[in-house]
């Protein structure tokens, strides 16, 4: 398909907007969009996404004869591929301008940079070298595809773990992962591209444009730099005359980004190392939250709390004063009784009851602190009546007991059932309902 | 053909066609059939094909019912062909069966006709201009099809305007084509879109929202600017305010009302209106 045109009156407004140094999605100048960086399961494979853009990026690795004039050297390879899916206007035949000047960039900035330890992935001088290939893959395309990409691969091969080698002699040993450890590439420094887009004839800048930024802008500047302030690349493409100092700049602004994407990437890798070591889940699977698959970021609301203070008041005002603690079952109903925590506890109270619980049954009542009235001569009675424990069933519990509820159970967060012999067997089966008050 | 069509759905074994009415507002997937609420008789008793004659025939009026998008009339039953959850509305004059149709999501804009749309100007060839709407092809629109146009009276349109017309010309095999007045010649709205504001682009899904009778979301946007906007079947919006901030303001509050809740967008619009 052919790209959507951009209509005079996007071009006019994204300009005048630029101009007042607003940006359509609400960035300052110098803000970089939220990146987010996920890993597979397998070792080199992330997905990087810079605001909508996404890369997909994935390390492999290979034994192959080295090349003639470097035969102490690894080979490195980089491929970016545009996927039909990021954009409408992306097809098999029609790519190539914006692909070939991207590949070049991104191997300009990691291959010539040296930022992996080419000697290092050497096995047999002459004979057997790694070749480490790197691919990636542009899934949607929402401008600034080259930083998106160089992170991806910086990420990757920071990543990826080869195969371990031992060489004796003339023998070479290649181990599975199964019986050696993988080893992880020896990196240098990661170096990140920083894309400046100017308007304008140079007047103004962003960084970090979206697509729509993309198609207004008259020049682009990128400058791929690593945390040490070393330049790796620079390029400036579309035809803009620059100045010296807004050059340098650019340059300094590059160096405080770089420091910050440098520092969330060793967070994630660290993440997904600990992650691994652990045994947890990994993958791209678990890196999406569920349930909010189309879920859309949402800065947090303002909540009125200006009557917050009343309402916690009011709870405590309308509270009911703790009950004391029953160390004997409350009986509800056949079968089921309570015991000590289900109803609400009161700490204070725990020892003064057990010592007088030690006196004797009847004075069980003193144990209820609160003036309530209480009819002590039926429950003398009722202790009286409930002395055998009743084995119901020959079930393992051999101590199990179904305790028949009182006569008068009314009042039932001060009333204590009480029968000394019970109070050891009944700790075991009784079932614990759930907390209920006597105003329902 | 259609006979034929007709029978092979009838006696296909595994084929359990529902009852429309009992799918009202669930999901159905494509390739489900569906029945009409005068076929349900004719599948109950009996089974083949056996209608009961019904002694009060004039109970059951035959009024037609309308498949809207996302169905497709298959014999004599409902073909679904998205998937979506199933609408119905009653038909409003008492005639007719009222409209049956599948609310689907999706952003790439197919033509229909009668649809309003925002197109872009994208080249001028002699008599017609080449709009691009979003579809496959770019639809066409003869410099006649204006309001007071005439052979020596041109409007005045460039390459990259924005044009607000609608299709009389949309179907599978042939190029859309546009205009940009009603059948009595007048113009409705519809012609060339103003030079400023912002063009943006969301889901169709949002439009039918949006363009609903008592959608909420306009009301309350309009309490806070005053603003004007226009709004394409094809999935873009025009918008404009007296400042840039407050257009900016109002794109992202359009975008972002597909995926908030009515309480989330309630707070959003009462913090805006404390600003």
């Amino acid at each position: 398909m052919k790209e959507t045109p951009l209509s005079n009156c996007e071009r006019r407004f994204l300009l005048r907007a630029i101009e007042e140094k607003k940006r359509l999605d609400g960035r300052q100048t110098y803000d970089y969009r939220n990146i987010k960086i996920s890993f597979g399961t397998d070792y080199g494979c992330c997905i990087v996404e810079l605001g909508k853009t996404r890369v997909l990026g994935q390390v492999s690795c290979e034994l192959v004869s080295p090349k003639l004039n470097r035969a102490t050297e690894g080979i490195l390879f980089f491929n970016l591929e545009l996927s039909q899916m990021a954009a409408p206007a992306f097809e098999p035949g029609r790519q190539s301008d914006l692909l070939v000047k991207l590949n070049r960039l991104l191997e300009r900035c990691l291959r010539n940079s040296k930022c992996i330890d080419t000697e290092s992935l050497c096995v047999v001088a002459g004979e057997k070298v790694w070749q480490i290939r790197v691919d990636l893959h542009l899934l949607n395309h929402d401008g600034n595809i080259i930083d998106a990409a160089s992170i991806a691969a910086i990420v990757a091969l920071c990543h990826f773990r080869r195969p371990d080698v031992s060489v004796q002699g003339e023998e070479v040993t290649l181990y599975t992962p199964e019986e050696r450890d993988p080893v992880p590439l020896s990196i240098h420094h990661m170096p990140i591209c920083v894309s400046f887009a100017f308007f304008q004839q140079g007047t103004y800048l962003l960084v970090d444009p979206n697509e729509r930024e993309e198609r207004v802008m008259d020049g682009l500047l990128v400058i791929a730099m690593n945390k040490h302030r070393e330049i790796c690349t620079i390029q400036s493409s579309g035809g803009i005359m620059l100045l010296k100092d807004q050059v340098l700049r650019c340059s300094k602004i590059a160096g405080v980004k770089v420091l910050e994407i440098t520092e969330l990437i060793q967070k994630a890798l660290e993440n997904d190392q600990k992650v691994r070591k652990e045994g947890g889940k990994f993958g791209f699977a678990e890196s999406i939250a569920s349930q909010r698959i189309t879920a859309f970021k949402m800065e947090k609301a303002p909540i009125d709390t200006s009557d917050v203070e009343e309402k916690a008041e009011e709870i405590i005002a309308e509270a009911e004063p703790p009950s004391e603690v029953v160390s004997n079952p409350v009986l509800w109903t056949p079968g089921t009784a309570q015991i000590g925590e289900g109803i609400e506890n009161s700490w204070g109270d725990l020892e003064e009851s057990e010592k007088e619980e030690e006196d004797e049954d009847g004075t069980d009542e003193a144990i209820i602190l609160d003036t309530i009235k209480m009819d002590t001569g039926v429950e003398v009675s009722n202790i009286g009546s409930q002395d055998a424990p009743i084995v119901l069933s020959d079930s393992e519990e051999e101590e199990m007991i179904i305790l028949e509820p009182d006569k008068n159970p009314k009042k039932i967060r001060t009333q204590t059932i009480s029968a000394k012999q019970e109070k050891a067997p009944s700790k075991k089966p009784v079932k614990k309902r759930k907390k209920k008050r006597a105003a329902n | 053909m259609a006979e034929a069509v007709g029978a092979v759905a009838e006696s296909l074994p595994g084929d359990r066609a529902r009852a429309a009415r009992t799918v009202l507002d669930q999901v159905v997937l494509p390739g489900e059939e569906l029945l009409l609420p005068e076929q349900e008789d004719a599948e109950g008793p009996g089974g083949a094909g056996e209608r009961p004659l019904r002694l009060n025939a004039g109970t059951r009026s035959r009024g037609r019912v309308v498949c809207g998008p996302g169905l497709r009339r298959c014999g004599d039953r409902l073909l679904v062909t998205k998937c979506g959850r199933l609408r119905h509305k009653e038909p409003g004059g008492g005639s007719g069966g009222g409209v049956y149709w599948v609310d689907s999501q999706q952003k790439r804009y197919v033509p229909v006709k009668g649809d309003h749309v925002i197109g872009i100007v994208t080249a001028k060839s002699g008599d017609i201009f080449k709009v691009d709407v979003g579809g496959s092809e770019p639809a066409s629109l003869s410099y006649l099809a204006f309001e007071g146009a005439t052979k020596r009276n041109r409007p005045n349109v460039q390459v990259g305007d924005l044009i607000y017309g609608q299709f009389v010309v949309a179907n599978k095999d042939m190029e859309p084509e546009m205009v940009c007045i009603d059948s009595c010649g007048r113009a409705s709205g519809m012609g060339v879109i103003g030079q400023d504001g912002l063009l943006f682009k969301v889901t169709l899904g949002l439009i039918r929202k949006l363009l609903a009778p008592d959608c909420e979301i306009l009301q309350e946007v309009g309490k806070l600017y005053p603003l004007e906007i226009v709004f394409g079947m094809n999935g873009r919006i025009w918008v404009k305010a007296k400042t840039i901030q407050q257009t900016l303001i109002l794109a992202n509050i359009l975008e972002a009302c597909e995926h908030m809740t009515a309480d989330q967008r309630k707070q959003i619009f009462s913090r805006l209106a404390e600003s």
